[in-house]
C-alpha cells in the first residue's frame, strides 16, 4: 500500500534531479536549440512593447501616420519571428524529453528485466508499472521543457527587469515592489500544493484498492454479507479524499485570485505613479504604456517559475524513485570470467545447499544433499512449505544458494554464464502463464525461430493439438489478456508444449495439478508423463501424485528443509512414515486396484 | 503536466459524445439541486469578478485621458483609490466564487462515487459475471475522471471566462463600435485556426495513445511474466522488443507536438495582428479626431484579454463532452437493477438447523442455456453433501443458489423448509460460508483477513480458527505473525497458505452450512489431510456441500450427487455409486489409473 508522499522533496532528490539532467548529454545540440530558439522569443517579446511606444508616442501623438504603419508592420514580423522560434523550440524540447524518456526506459525494462527473482517476491507490479510509466513522465517534463523554461524565465525576469530600470528607475522601483508579493504567494502555494497532491494520490491510491478488491472479491464480500462494511471503508476513504480535494480548491482559490490581485496593483501603481511623473513631465504617455506592457512581461516568466518549482518538487522524488530502481542490484548476474557451460548430459548435485531468502531469518533449506544421475526421474515430495520449490529454483539459478553449491555435469552453477545454464533447462512452473499472442507464439516462447513442424510436434506430445485445431484461428488464435480465454487444463498443457519444444536436457516441473475435471486432468498427466520420461533427459519434478513418483528413480522426502528420507517407492513405503502419511489418502484408494 | 486550454488537453480527449446527450445533462443539473443556494451566491460572484475585468482597463484609460490629460492630481488619485477597490472587490469575488463552485463540484463528485460503490454492493453477481473486472475498474476510473476534470477546470474556467469575455466584448462596444467591429474580424480566423490544429492534433494524440498503450500493455505482462523470461532465457529478445515500442511512441509524440508546437505560434500571430489592429486602426481613429489615446491603451488590453475566453470556450466544448458520455455511463451503472430486495414480509432467520432442500430447481442465465434442470434432493442438518461432475456441469451453480447468490429460475430452494427467498438475504448468509477455489484475501493484516468472517472477532477466536485449520503454525512462524500485512491479493503467501487463511475466515463465521468449492485444490495431500481432520470435527453438526475434483477427499460424504449436463445422474454413497458403475466410477477410474508404464 503506498503511503503519503513525504511532505518536502525528499533527501537525495536534488541530487536525482540532476543525475536526471545528466541525461541531456545526449541530446545537446537539441537542447542548445530549444534553448536559443526561446531566448528569442522572448527577445521579440521584449521588443514589441518598444514598436506599441513608438507607435503611439512617435505615431499617433504627432499625427505621422508612415511611423504608424512602420511599427505595426514591425509588430507583425515581430509575431512570425516569435511564431518560428516558438514551434522550433517546443518541438526541440519535445525531441528532448522524448529521447530522455526513451533513454530511460530501456534502462529500466533492461533493468527489470534481469532482476532477481528474489526482487519479485518483494515488489509490487503496480509499483513498478508507475515508476516506468508514470515517474518517468514527470522526469520527462521537467527534463525537457522545464529546464528550457527555466533557463528562459530568469533570463526574461532579469532582462526584464533591466528594461524596466532603464526606462524609468523610479517607476521600477516601485513597480517591482508591488508585484514582489506575488513571489511571496507562489512559494507558499508551492509549499502548500506538494504535499496536498501527494495526501490525494495516496487517498486516490487508496480508494482504488478498495474498489477494485471488492470487485474482485465481491463472491467473498457477499457469502460473509459484508456489503455494509466495504460501503462503509469506501465512505471513509473518500470523504477523506473529498478533504484533500477540498483543501486543494482552497489553496487554489485562495493564491490566484490575489496573484492578478498584486499583478493589477503594478498596473495601478504604474498608472498612480506615471501618471505624477507625467505632470513634472518626467515621462511621457508612451513609455508609460510601454512601461505597463513590459511589467506584464515580467508577471508571465514569475507564473512560469512558480509551476516550474512545483514541478521540480514533483520530478525530483521520481527521479529518486526511478534511479532506485536502475541502482537495484542484479543479486543473481553472471561472474566476471564465467564460462560458457558446454552442452551436459544432466547430471545433477546438490552439496550441502542452505538457504534463506533475503531479509528472513528462517532457513528455508538445510543442508541439502543428493544426486540425480544423467536420464534419472528425481520425485521431490514434502508438506507445504517444506522448501520443494526452493530446490528446483536453485538449479536454473533463479536464486543463489546461501551455503554449500549446486552442480551440473560437476559445474557450479555460478560460475557459468546465466545464458548457457538456462538454455539447457527447460521448466514447466506452476503457474502457465500465457502471454499476449498467438498459440504459435506462446509454445515458441523458448525458441523463437521453430518452425511450424516443430510447434505442431511439441502441441501433439503436450496433448494440446486437438484443442488448438479447436480454436477460431488454429495456432493464429490471439490468446492472452486481450485474446481468447483459454481454461486452466489448456493453458498448461501449452506450457508443457512450450518446454517440450525446448528440447532441454534437464527438465524441471511442478507436477501439481490445478482443479480440472479428471478427464482433462487425465490429458495433462499424460502430457507430463511423456515430458518427464523422455529418453536421456534428467527429470526434477515436485511430485503429487503417486503414478509420477512409484516408478521415480530416486524420491526425496523433504520435511522443514532436509531430506529426511530417500530411495525408491518400495523402500520408502517400507521405511519412512511421513512417506505414508503423505500420500496416505491416496496409497488407500489405489491399493485395492493395484493388487 | 497539461493546462486547461491548451491543444493537447483538447486533443488527449477522445471525441466522445453521450447517446442521450440531454436527458444526462439534465440528470446532472438535478445533482446540483442540493447545492441552488450556494451555486446562486456563487453565480452573483462571477457577475461581480466579470464586471470588476471589464471596468479595470476602463479606470485605466480614464486615468491616463481625463486624470493625467488634464493634470487633475486629486482626480487621478480618486480614480486609483477607485480602481484599487474594483481590483480588490475583484480578486475576493473570484476566490469566494471559485472556492464555492470547486466545493460543489467535489462533494457532487464524492457523492457519486459513494454512490456506485452502493451500487456495485446491491448488483446481483449476474452483473459481474459479464464483465472483466479490469474493463469495469478503468471504467470506473476514467468517467468519474473526466467528470472531475470537467468539474474541477471546466466548470468554473468557463462560467468565468464566457462572462468575462461578455463583460470584454460589451466593454469593446460600448467604448467604440467600429474599432471593437475590426477586432472581431479575427475571431473567425482564430475558431478556424483552432479547428484545423485541432483535427490534426487529434489525428497524431490518437496515434500517441496507441503507442502508448501497447508500450504499457507490454510492461504489465513483462512485470507480471518476467520469471518466465528468465526460465526461458528471453531477456535479450524481450529487451529488443520492448526497444521498439518504445522508440515508436517516442516518435509517435514528437510527431504530434510537431502540430501542437505550430498552434500556439499561430494564434499568437493573431493575437499580435489584434494588436497591430487596435494600434493601426485605432491610430487612424485618433488621428481622425473620433478616439482618445487611453482608449486605445483601453483596447490594447481588451484585445489580450479577449483571446484566451475563447480558446478556453473551444477546449472546455470538447470536455464537456466526455464529461457526458463518462456521466451516461455512470448513469447506466446506477440504473441497472439491484439484486431484488427482501420481501416485504421476509422472515429474520434465527440459529438455523441446516437442513438444506432443492425442489425441481432449475436455472439458466438465459433462455436458451439452461444450467440446471429439475434438480431435487435434499440434505439432513449435519450431513455432508458431495457434487461431483465434470468442469461446466452446474456443480457450482447448486452451491450459488444456496445462499442466494442466484434466484432460480424454476423451483424451490429450502433451508430448514424456507423457501430462501422469503428470508432476509443478511440472515440467511450469516447461516453459512463459502469457501471458493481462489482464495481472496483483502491487502490488511492476517487477522484482519481472518476476522472477516465475524465483524468484531477477538484476537483469541482469530487464534483459535487459524489453529482449528492448521494455520496457526506457519503464521506464528511469520516475523510479525498475526500482524503480518498481506501484499497484493496475498502475493506473499502460497497457495495452500491462502487456503488455509480462508478455511479459517470460514470457521470463524460459525456457520451452520459450509459450502466448499474446489476449496482444497491447491493443497498438498497431506494438508489436506490435516485440513480434513480439522473439518471433520468442525462439520460436527454442521451441514457442509463440498464440490471436489479429488474424488479421494469425498469418499465420506454421507450423499453424492454425480451432476451431468445439468442433471443429477447419480446419487448414492461411494460403495454404492462404485458399485453402478456409472459416471461416477469412470471419474473415478480415470484418477487412479495405473501409470502409462509403456512410456519409459
Amino acid at each position: 500500500m503506498e503511503h503519503g508522499r513525504r511532505p518536502q522533496a525528499p533527501p537525495g532528490s536534488a541530487r536525482a534531479i540532476w543525475r536526471a539532467l545528466g541525461y541531456l548529454g545526449r541530446y545537446k545540440l537539441e537542447t542548445a536549440g530549444a534553448l536559443v530558439a526561446l531566448l528569442l522569443v522572448s527577445a521579440a517579446n521584449l521588443a514589441a512593447p518598444q514598436l506599441v511606444r513608438l507607435a503611439i508616442d512617435e505615431g499617433i501623438a504627432r499625427n505621422d501616420n508612415a511611423t504608424v504603419l512602420q511599427a505595426v508592420g514591425g509588430l507583425v514580423a515581430i509575431a512570425l519571428g516569435r511564431g518560428l522560434f516558438n514551434f522550433l523550440q517546443g518541438y526541440l524540447a519535445e525531441r528532448v524529453s522524448q529521447g530522455v524518456a526513451f533513454d530511460l526506459r530501456d534502462a529500466l525494462f533492461a533493468r527489470i528485466q534481469r532482476l532477481s527473482f528474489s526482487y519479485y517476491d518483494q515488489a509490487q507490479t503496480g509499483q513498478l508499472l508507475t515508476r516506468l510509466t508514470n515517474d518517468v513522465e514527470q522526469v520527462r517534463t521537467f527534463v525537457g521543457s522545464g529546464v528550457v523554461q527555466l533557463a528562459a524565465s530568469c533570463a526574461m525576469l532579469v532582462g526584464c527587469a533591466v528594461l524596466l530600470l532603464n526606462l524609468n528607475p523610479v517607476l521600477a522601483v516601485v513597480a517591482l515592489a508591488s508585484v514582489a508579493p506575488i513571489l511571496w504567494l507562489l512559494r507558499n502555494f508551492v509549499g502548500k500544493m506538494g504535499p496536498l497532491f501527494g495526501r490525494v494520490q495516496a487517498a486516490l491510491g487508496r480508494l482504488n484498492t478498495v474498489l477494485q478488491e471488492d470487485l474482485r472479491g465481491i463472491r467473498v464480500v457477499r457469502a460473509f454479507s459484508g456489503e455494509e462494511r466495504e460501503a462503509a471503508r469506501y465512505r471513509k476513504i473518500n470523504d477523506e479524499l473529498l478533504g484533500h480535494n477540498l483543501g486543494i480548491i482552497d489553496a487554489i482559490s485562495t493564491n490566484f485570485p490575489f496573484v492578478g490581485f498584486f499583478a493589477n496593483l503594478g498596473t495601478l501603481v504604474v498608472v498612480g505613479v506615471g501618471g505624477l511623473l507625467i505632470f513634472r513631465q518626467k515621462l511621457t504617455l508612451g513609455e508609460l504604456l510601454a512601461f505597463n506592457s513590459y511589467l506584464g512581461f515580467l508577471l508571465m516568466p514569475l507564473m512560469t517559475l512558480g509551476f516550474i518549482a512545483a514541478q521540480i518538487s514533483r520530478a525530483g522524488a521520481s527521479a529518486l524513485r526511478v534511479f532506485e530502481l536502475l541502482d537495484t542490484q542484479v543479486e543473481v548476474a553472471d561472474k566476471p570470467g564465467a564460462r560458457t557451460l558446454p552442452p551436459i548430459q544432466g547430471r545433477v548435485e546438490l552439496r550441502d545447499v542452505r538457504f534463506r531468502y533475503a531479509g528472513s531469518e528462517r532457513e528455508i533449506l538445510r543442508g541439502v544433499s543428493f544426486v540425480a544421475e544423467p536420464g534419472q526421474l528425481v520425485a521431490i515430495l514434502g508438506t507445504t512449505g517444506s522448501g520443494k520449490s526452493t530446490i528446483i529454483n536453485l538449479i536454473p539459478r533463479f536464486y543463489d544458494v546461501t551455503g554449500g553449491a549446486v552442480l551440473l555435469d560437476g559445474h557450479d552453477v555460478r560460475e557459468v554464464t546465466l545464458s548457457s545454464l538456462r538454455s539447457q533447462i527447460g521448466v514447466v512452473l506452476q503457474d502457465a502463464l500465457l502471454f499476449s499472442g498467438t498459440v504459435r507464439e506462446n509454445i515458441a516462447y523458448g525458441r523463437p525461430e521453430a518452425t511450424q513442424e516443430q510447434i505442431q510436434a511439441a502441441a501433439e506430445a503436450a496433448q494440446a493439438a486437438e484443442f488448438i485445431a479447436g480454436l477460431p484461428q488454429g495456432y493464429d488464435t490471439v490468446v492472452g489478456e486481450r485474446g481468447v480465454g483459454l481454461s486452466g487444463g489448456q493453458r498448461q498443457r501449452l506450457a508443457i508444449a512450450r518446454a517440450l519444444l525446448t528440447d532441454p536436457r534437464l527438465l524441471i516441473l511442478d507436477d501439481s495439478t490445478s482443479a480440472v475435471d479428471a478427464g482433462t486432468e487425465a490429458a495433462i498427466q499424460e502430457a507430463l508423463d511423456r515430458l518427464m520420461r523422455g529418453t536421456n533427459r534428467t527429470a526434477l519434478v515436485i511430485a503429487q501424485r503417486i503414478s509420477t513418483v512409484r516408478d521415480a528413480d530416486l524420491i526425496l522426502v523433504l520435511d522443514e528443509g532436509r531430506v529426511v528420507a530417500q530411495g525408491t517407492h518400495e523402500q520408502l513405503l517400507a521405511s519412512s512414515a511421513l512417506y505414508n502419511e503423505i500420500l496416505g489418502s491416496q496409497l488407500q484408494a489405489s491399493t485395492p486396484e493395484a493388487a | 503536466m497539461r493546462r486547461p486550454g491548451s491543444l493537447e488537453s483538447m486533443a488527449e480527449l477522445e471525441i466522445q459524445r453521450a447517446a442521450n446527450r440531454g436527458a444526462v445533462a439534465r440528470r446532472l443539473v438535478t445533482e446540483l439541486r442540493p447545492h441552488q443556494g450556494t451555486l446562486l451566491v456563487a453565480l452573483g460572484l462571477v457577475v461581480v469578478s466579470a464586471l470588476a475585468q471589464a471596468i479595470g482597463p476602463y479606470l485605466v484609460s480614464r486615468a491616463i485621458d481625463h486624470d493625467i490629460g488634464s493634470g487633475n492630481a486629486e482626480a487621478l488619485l480618486r480614480t486609483m483609490l477607485l480602481l484599487l477597490a474594483v481590483y480588490l472587490g475583484g480578486a475576493v469575488a473570484s476566490r469566494a466564487q471559485t472556492r464555492r463552485v470547486g466545493a460543489v463540484g467535489q462533494q457532487v463528485l464524492a457523492s457519486m462515487r459513494t454512490r456506485l460503490f452502493g451500487q456495485l454492493q446491491a448488483l446481483p453477481l449476474s452483473y459481474f459475471d459479464k464483465r472483466p473486472i479490469g474493463d469495469l475498474m478503468s471504467r470506473l476510473l476514467s468517467d468519474v475522471d473526466t467528470l472531475n476534470q470537467f468539474f474541477s477546470q471546466g466548470l468554473t474556467q468557463l462560467l468565468g471566462a464566457m462572462l468575462g469575455l461578455v463583460g470584454v466584448l460589451v466593454a469593446m462596444l460600448a467604448l467604440n463600435v467600429r474599432l471593437a467591429l475590426a477586432c472581431f474580424t479575427l475571431i473567425p480566423a482564430m475558431l478556424l485556426t483552432t479547428w484545423f490544429f485541432a483535427a490534426r492534433a487529434r489525428k497524431a494524440y490518437r496515434k500517441t495513445r496507441q503507442t502508448v498503450g501497447s508500450v504499457t500493455a507490454e510492461l504489465q505482462e513483462e512485470l507480471v511474466g518476467v520469471r518466465q523470461a528468465q526460465a526461458f532465457n528471453r531477456t535479450d529478445e524481450n529487451i529488443r522488443r520492448f526497444r521498439g515500442r518504445n522508440a515508436a511512441n517516442r516518435d509517435a509524440n514528437v510527431a504530434a507536438v510537431g502540430v501542437t508546437s505550430a498552434f500556439s505560434p499561430a494564434i499568437d500571430v493573431l493575437a499580435t495582428l489584434s494588436t497591430a489592429l487596435v494600434i493601426g486602426y485605432g491610430g487612424h481613429l485618433v488621428l481622425q479626431g473620433q478616439l482618445t489615446v487611453g482608449l486605445v491603451a483601453a483596447f490594447l488590453i481588451y484585445a489580450q484579454q479577449f483571446f484566451r475566453p475563447v480558446q478556453l470556450a473551444a477546449s472546455t466544448y470538447t470536455l464537456m463532452q466526455s464529461a457526458l458520455a463518462g456521466a451516461e455511463r455512470i448513469y447506466s451503472i446506477l440504473d441497472e437493477p439491484r439484486e431484488p430486495a427482501d420481501v416485504p414480509d421476509a422472515l429474520e432467520l434465527g440459529r438455523a438447523q441446516g437442513r438444506i432442500t432443492f425442489e425441481k430447481v432449475s436455472f439458466a442465465y438465459d433462455a436458451e442455456h439452461p444450467v440446471l434442470r429439475d434438480v431435487s434432493f435434499e440434505v439432513a442438518p449435519g450431513q455432508t453433501v458431495a457434487l461431483v461432475g465434470r468442469t461446466g456441469a452446474g456443480k457450482t451453480t447448486v452451491a450459488n443458489l444456496i445462499p442466494r447468490f442466484y434466484d432460480t429460475t424454476e423451483g424451490v430452494v429450502r433451508l430448514d423448509g424456507e423457501d430462501v427467498k422469503r428470508v432476509k438475504r443478511a440472515s440467511l448468509r450469516r447461516q453459512m460460508a463459502t469457501v471458493i477455489q481462489e482464495p481472496f484475501l483483502f491487502s490488511g493484516t492476517i487477522a484482519e483477513n481472518i476476522g472477516y468472517g465475524r465483524p468484531g472477532a477477538s484476537r483469541e477466536e482469530i487464534e483459535q480458527a487459524a489453529r482449528a485449520v492448521h494455520a496457526h503454525e506457519f503464521i506464528a512462524a511469520l516475523p510479525k505473525g498475526y500482524d503480518s500485512v498481506l501484499g497484493e491479493g496475498g502475493a506473499t503467501l502460497s497457495q495452500g497458505q491462502r487456503q488455509l487463511l480462508a478455511f479459517a475466515r470460514a470457521v470463524i463465521a460459525e456457520p451452520r452450512v459450509l459450502i466448499l468449492d474446489e476449496a482444497t485444490a491447491n493443497i498438498d495431500t497431506r494438508t489436506e489431510a490435516l485440513i480434513q481432520r480439522a473439518l471433520s470435527t468442525l462439520l460436527a453438526g454442521r451441514t457442509s456441500v463440498v464440490i471436489a475434483h479429488r474424488l479421494s477427499t469425498i469418499r465420506s460424504a454421507d450423499l453424492i450427487l454425480v451432476i451431468d449436463a445439468g442433471r443429477i445422474t447419480e446419487r448414492g454413497t461411494h460403495e454404492e455409486l462404485m458399485a453402478r458403475n456409472g459416471l461416477y466410477a469412470e471419474l473415478y477410474h480415470r484418477q487412479f489409473r495405473e501409470p502409462a508404464a509403456a512410456a519409459r
